[in-house]
């Protein structure tokens, strides 16, 4: 029983992950792809909690979700916010 | 043209990939090495480094050149970066728009709790999950909430590079004290203590909080950088 909802979960999260990432590719404005690839960090990060590596996990929330994000966003900030075609 | 390039690349990339690791059984759980390796860790680590977190006796003691190679990695990283900003001093023009209240008093009221979790994993990196790293990258995530709340918020540059440095220079003169003591570089010459305890397993602590405090400071003074000089 554990282990069908964990399969479940487990499905769950690479689809959303998949759909996260791909949604990074093609959003034109950069501050919306920035906020998908943190949704894939979030979602690597409960992903590594699952697999039992809380270590890991803790980095990608911390590196990945929150620091990363931010330098992204103030680099946007100061430069230009829509990819030219 | 561009786009035949990047494709050509990405097969040589593919192709070279392929090579090396055509002759590993991948994925294959009898990789003998490296399952003798594992076993020795996860069977041993609790007696011989006195740490109830096999991953932090891993990361500090058995690899411990790696992680100060990662150290060194993010120090060269962060020189770069104030490298290439520093030039650009931020002109002296209108002062940006203060938070809302709401806003201003949530910052204030999140950011030594955001701190006393960083410093709280760090501390314990040889007891529960986290480390070094982690503690450090979560203090600096409560600096930069701090300076997106706040926005007369200053840190003094001067005190986190002495952090920075002093903290760095602690890693290293911990490892070179295992090498005087008569061992290895970081080899733990102090006693483990009672297992599972805050004051156990030797000299782990003791570089876990080089490394907070240095990662903590290091991307502190990068965001505070980030945010100040570049316009």
């Amino acid at each position: 029983m554990l282990a069908t909802v964990q399969n479940c979960m487990v499905i769950a999260l690479t689809v959303l992950m998949l759909a996260g990432a791909v949604c990074a590719c093609i959003f034109k404005d950069l501050i919306s792809a920035v906020i998908a690839t943190a949704f894939v960090s979030l979602l690597a990060a409960l992903f590594f909690f699952l697999l039992h590596a809380p270590d890991v996990a803790m980095a990608e929330a911390s590196i990945g979700a929150a620091l990363t994000t931010a330098i992204f966003v103030i680099a946007i900030k100061k430069t230009a916010r829509s990819e030219e075609e | 043209m561009r786009s035949l390039i990047a494709v050509i690349l990405l097969a040589v990339i593919g192709l070279g990939l392929a090579l090396c690791l055509s002759d590993m059984p991948f994925g294959a759980n009898h990789i003998a090495t490296a399952e003798k390796a594992g076993r020795h860790y996860l069977e041993k680590a609790p007696q011989e480094t006195g740490s109830a977190n096999v991953v932090t006796a891993v990361v500090v003691t058995y690899r411990g050149f790696d992680t100060l190679g990662e150290v060194t990695v993010l120090f060269i990283a962060a020189i770069g970066l104030g490298m290439v900003l520093y030039r650009r001093k931020k002109q002296e023009g209108k002062p940006p728009q203060p938070a809302s209240f709401v806003l201003q008093t949530g910052c204030c009221f999140l950011f030594p709790l955001i701190l006393i979790l960083g410093v709280y994993i760090f501390l314990h990196g040889h007891l529960t999950p986290g480390g070094g790293f982690q503690g450090g990258v979560i203090v600096a995530s409560g600096f930069l909430l701090a300076y997106i709340g706040c926005a007369d918020m200053k840190i003094r540059h001067r005190w986190f590079e002495a952090t920075e440095s002093l903290a760095g220079s602690a890693f290293v003169i911990a490892g070179m004290a295992g090498l005087a003591a008569g061992g290895s570089f970081l080899m733990n010459f102090m006693p483990k203590g009672n297992f599972n305890t805050l004051f156990s397993a030797g000299i782990i602590p003791i570089i876990y909080i080089a490394i907070g405090l240095k990662v903590g400071a290091e991307l502190t003074g990068l965001i505070a950088n980030l945010l100040e000089r570049a316009e």
